[in-house]
């Protein structure tokens, strides 16, 4: 079957799915946007976490048809789509501000030095919340999503919000450090 | 090669921004968090097929046919394979000893051994068509534990052992085994005014790294193939697989991908030899993708282990002798059972003096899934039991249990029970005195303005009480790990660094073999080349088979070793550099030949501080460029009847002091808090360390409350393989960790160092065993504790 959908705000198209595939791997292996990652594809991980029309989903356990004319956003996306919640002017952060996130002290080639990233990926990686990073992707959408409609949350609204999410590396105290600190920048518009 | 361990000039280094000590980030961050990072289970070929393996359904089985018919003459099926379509006569593997069939010949020996592999166009296909395949077992009796492994008249697990350790067991189904036996357990005994006997259960846990075992392998056109694969060591993994695809190790070119967690689980090979021989089968890429549920049996877990403990000591506190027998099982194939029964042994009294023990370990060989390495290997079980044991001990003397470990901690020049001298610092009463020091989080700290938060209680959301029936208890561990590998093993590693100009900047690319598996090597191997070549630049070339090996990322020990091998070569590349420098403008200065030379911000500078010059001018189209092998203090293996030998490099000690609330009524245990003190010789980034300490203790903390493979004991079979019923600690499940890093520099390591990765998932587990225990009273002779030990409903 064919499936439309938007993935990052650009419609795609997906030829010859297979009726039983999830959207997790038409976005892997039929749209090259491995970010989304397959830890267990069973809905327990929150590895392969994006959001479908807003709301934080399992795309393992979404099958692709579900995602038939829907709007998708992925890590991939996430650096644009915080862009345009702070440009919407709602409760983000104004453009010019989030510019100040970008990538800074990278002075090794795998640094990424001059790549734009939405305020909750650069608190990841200031805090230390990144270890093998295969659970990142995932906590990164369910993180930008909690601070979204709760910029000011307590310990155990994080903890709650991202129960779902699970890291072998961190103990999550860094994790936890990670969105405190997005949200803490984000409160005083740094 | 200079000396091994010769400790860091102070000056090299110290002006240079970004290098060792600073909290510098990780160079893979920001592809981390875009979702850039290519994973093992990311990559992608035009072309490329998918590979599936056929599993074993039932535990111990001779093979009486198979029949892949059926699955061949599926649509978009591009081969399938059994073991009579190996390419050579070389048709098993191993770490150690090679008793493991690639693919299962006339038996099975676990439930979900691979039996045969399937390439197809879809992964979809791939799974049909591998339960196309028709297998006929006829069962076998299934040994599963000591007792039907060693009687009289038990079944071979492996008929016709010829390893080097089946000289040396009294049964073919012990793997190794490893008395140490040091003055006199028996005279020390009758000294005793006390003595404590325990028997101890370890259960099964997992690695349960997120990333899946996964990798992909492209045939080459001489006839090689190209892996690109998830491992903790690329060279061990070549040695293992070039010799069953009939290929010289240089048409095996491997490069490591992305590594999603490792822990152990990625020691031993999973479908490496399954994708290179499906690849070179059928000509094309073929990628392999574990499922979680494939995962489970796609590696190797924690030994489970009975330990039986006799503890004595004198009224005034001072231990007197130690007997014990640990059991390890070690499942169907050896794996590393040799080496874990080496760390049960020599580290199975713990950080502790004790001059008169009798010590025992074994692995089995079972029908039970294969152990080997996890994070902590072997000294995490005999830890879960001694620190039960000092604790049943203080209780009998009336003592408070951390001043009782103090009285008796070992310190700088204790003597192993193997004999061995502990040459560098050992702060294991210092440890204990910081972890009890830090503040304790406040009483029915669930209360709020609003009432009860249920999120803070046992039983969490579940919303199981308000309170009611909540009791706290706090308890104390600390255990003691070795560093790198043991017992003789030629442990080294290899570093190529590469200094030259780039765009007017100078520039050092570090290019080791070293799997990056999480735990932030790369990051510290470009902070070690900033501190020793005075460099704001560094690249760090993807590890490969191209350069020599790094050893394996285990043990706590790359930044030991290859650390080490990094600062090696760098300090011989600064040697070349400077000689440059003085052939080019020596005759200008003549610090040049009298003065401490050092790089430091780009430039040569004198320990004095003078400019002499640019490293720009020095070397100007000129490269630098080395590799070298380096290595640590050679060890010794342990006598196999006494135990007697320097068998290790290094050890590591953390503590830990648990803070717990139990829901007496339900069994629900709420870890409130998880505080850590660890010796880590020197923090090279202490943001890491924190992070490593910490996600230790949480490994250690699963262990404790939820995680445990769980085994059919009639049949041997797995019963919990997901991540729906293996339960791993969810942010929920995990309290705020306080770490506390004491920094005694180990003088025989670079930069005084000691490594760190496995200390905390020791005393973790014990530490929340034994809250629990001041919580209830209860015994709790086994670990994870479930909810029905707590209510007597067991």
């Amino acid at each position: 079957m064919r499936v439309n959908f938007t993935v990052n705000g650009r419609p795609q198209e997906a030829d010859d799915v297979w009726e039983g595939e999830s959207l997790l791997y038409v976005l892997r292996e039929r749209l090259g946007l491995p970010g989304s990652k397959n830890a267990c594809e069973q809905g327990e991980c929150g590895s392969c976490t994006v959001r479908l029309d807003g709301v934080p989903v399992c795309s393992c356990l979404v099958a692709a048809g579900q995602a038939e004319g829907r709007d998708v956003v992925t890590v991939e996306g996430l650096a644009d789509h915080a862009r345009q919640r702070s440009r919407g002017g709602s409760e983000g952060v104004p453009l010019d501000a989030a510019k100040g996130w970008a990538a800074k002290g990278g002075t090794d080639s795998q640094a990424g030095e001059g790549i734009e990233l939405a305020p909750i990926q650069q608190a990841f990686i200031d805090a230390g919340a990144v270890q093998c990073g295969f659970c990142t992707p995932g906590l990164l959408v369910a993180s930008d999503e909690l601070l979204e409609h709760n910029p000011n949350p307590s310990d155990a609204d994080i903890r709650e919000a991202l129960s779902g999410n699970l890291c072998r590396c961190t103990g999550y105290e860094k994790i936890m450090d990670a969105v405190r600190l997005a949200a803490a920048r984000q409160s005083e518009g740094v | 090669m200079p000396a091994n361990g010769v400790p860091t000039k102070i000056t090299q280094g110290s002006g240079t921004k970004g290098g060792i000590g600073e909290s510098t980030l990780r160079p893979d961050g920001t592809l981390k968090v875009t979702g850039e990072f290519a994973y093992s289970s990311d990559m992608w070929h035009e072309d490329m097929l998918w590979g599936q393996i056929l599993r074993s359904t039932v535990a111990h089985a001779e093979i009486v046919s198979i029949d892949t018919a059926e699955a061949l003459a599926l649509p978009g099926v591009y081969a399938v394979m059994t073991y009579d379509d190996l390419p050579t006569e070389v048709k098993h593997y191993g770490l150690e000893i090679q008793d493991t069939p690639v693919l299962a010949h006339g038996k099975v020996r676990h439930h979900g051994e691979p039996v045969a592999i399937v390439a197809a166009d879809h992964p979809e296909t791939a799974r049909r068509a591998a339960a196309k395949i028709k297998v006929e077992y006829r069962e076998l009796p299934v040994i599963t534990d000591e007792k039907s492994a060693l009687g009289p008249d038990a079944v071979l697990v492996h008929e016709h052992r010829d390893d080097h350790h089946i000289g040396h067991v009294d049964h073919p189904n012990i793997v190794h085994r490893q008395p140490i036996v040091r003055g006199d357990a028996a005279a020390a005994a009758a000294r005793a005014d006390v003595i404590v006997k325990g028997e101890y259960t370890f259960g099964m846990q997992d690695q349960a790294f997120l990333g899946p075992e996964s990798g992909l392998a492209v045939p080459e056109e001489d006839g090689g193939v190209h892996l690109y694969i998830a491992t903790q060591w690329l060279h061990s993994d070549l040695r293992q697989i070039a010799p069953v695809l009939g290929l010289p190790e240089r048409k095996v070119r491997m490069t490591l991908s992305g590594v999603g967690g490792a822990f152990g689980g990625r020691e031993d090979l999973s479908m490496q030899i399954h994708a290179c021989l499906l690849a070179l089968r059928t000509g094309k890429p073929v990628k392999i993708v574990y499922n979680r549920f494939e995962s489970f049996f796609g590696h190797v877990h924690r030994h489970p282990a009975k330990l039986y403990y006799e503890h004595g000591a004198t009224r005034d506190g001072k231990l007197t002798h130690v007997r014990c027998r640990i059991v390890l099982d070690g499942g169907a194939y050896a794996s590393a059972s040799p080496a874990v029964v080496g760390n049960a042994s020599s580290l199975s009294i713990g950080p502790y003096v004790v001059d008169d023990v009798d010590i025992e370990a074994i692995a089995l060989y079972t029908n039970n899934p294969p152990c080997g390495a996890m994070r902590g290997f072997g000294a995490v079980q005999a830890c879960f039991a001694y620190e039960a044991q000092m604790d049943k001990l203080a209780k009998e003397l009336g003592l408070d249990p951390v001043e009782f470990r103090q009285r008796n901690a070992m310190e700088q020049g204790t003597i192993m029970p193997t004999g061995q001298p502990v040459d560098s610092p050992a702060p294991v009463a210092e440890l204990l005195r910081r972890v009890k020091a830090m503040p304790l989080p406040p009483e029915r700290q669930w209360e709020s303005s609003e009432g009860a938060d249920v999120r803070q209680l046992p039983g969490g959301l579940s919303n199981t009480t308000h309170g009611e029936g909540v009791v706290r208890g706090i308890g104390y561990a600390v255990g003691i790990k070795n560093v790198g590998f043991s017992e003789g093993f030629d442990d080294y590693s290899t570093a190529r660094v590469r200094m030259e100009v780039i765009a007017g900047e100078p520039v050092a690319t570090v290019h080791t073999a070293m799997a990056e598996v999480g735990q932030g090597g790369v990051t510290v191997h470009a902070q070690i080349a900033r501190s020793e070549l005075g460099v704001a630049q560094v690249t760090i070339h993807p590890a490969d088979t191209q350069v020599g090996s790094a050893g394996s990322t285990s043990a706590s020990r790359q930044t030991y070793v290859t650390g080490g091998a990094v600062k090696n070569a760098c300090e011989l590349v600064r040697e070349r550099v400077l000689d440059i420098g003085r052939r080019k403008f020596g005759s200008y200065h003549p610090a040049w030949a009298t003065a401490e030379l050092l790089l430091e911000g780009g430039k040569v500078v004198t320990d004095g501080g003078e400019v002499l010059a640019d490293l720009v001018d020095v070397l100007e189209d000129e490269a630098v460029e080395l590799e070298e092998e380096w290595r640590h203090r050679p060890t010794e293996a342990f006598d196999l009847r006494t135990g007697q030998g320097n068998g290790h490099v290094q050890y590591s000690f953390a503590a830990h002091r648990a803070v717990v609330e139990v829901d007496t009524e339900l069994g629900l245990v709420k870890v409130i808090e998880l505080a850590c003190a660890q010796d880590v010789g020197k923090a090279l980034n202490p943001l890491s360390v924190v992070g490593q300490i910490q996600g230790g203790t949480t490994q250690g903390l699963g262990v404790a409350v939820m995680e445990e493979i769980i085994v059919d004991p009639k049949t041997a079979k797995v019963r919990n393989p997901s991540f729906t019923d293996y339960l791993i600690p969810t942010i929920l499940d995990t309290p705020t960790i306080p770490v506390d890093v004491l920094e005694l520099a180990d003088e025989h390591a670079p930069y005084g160092l000691r490594g760190i990765g496995e200390a905390p998932t020791l005393s973790s587990t014990p530490a929340v065993l034994a809250a629990i225990r001041n919580a209830t009273g209860l015994e709790l002779n086994r670990t994870p504790v479930r909810p029905e030990h707590l209510t007597g409903t067991a």
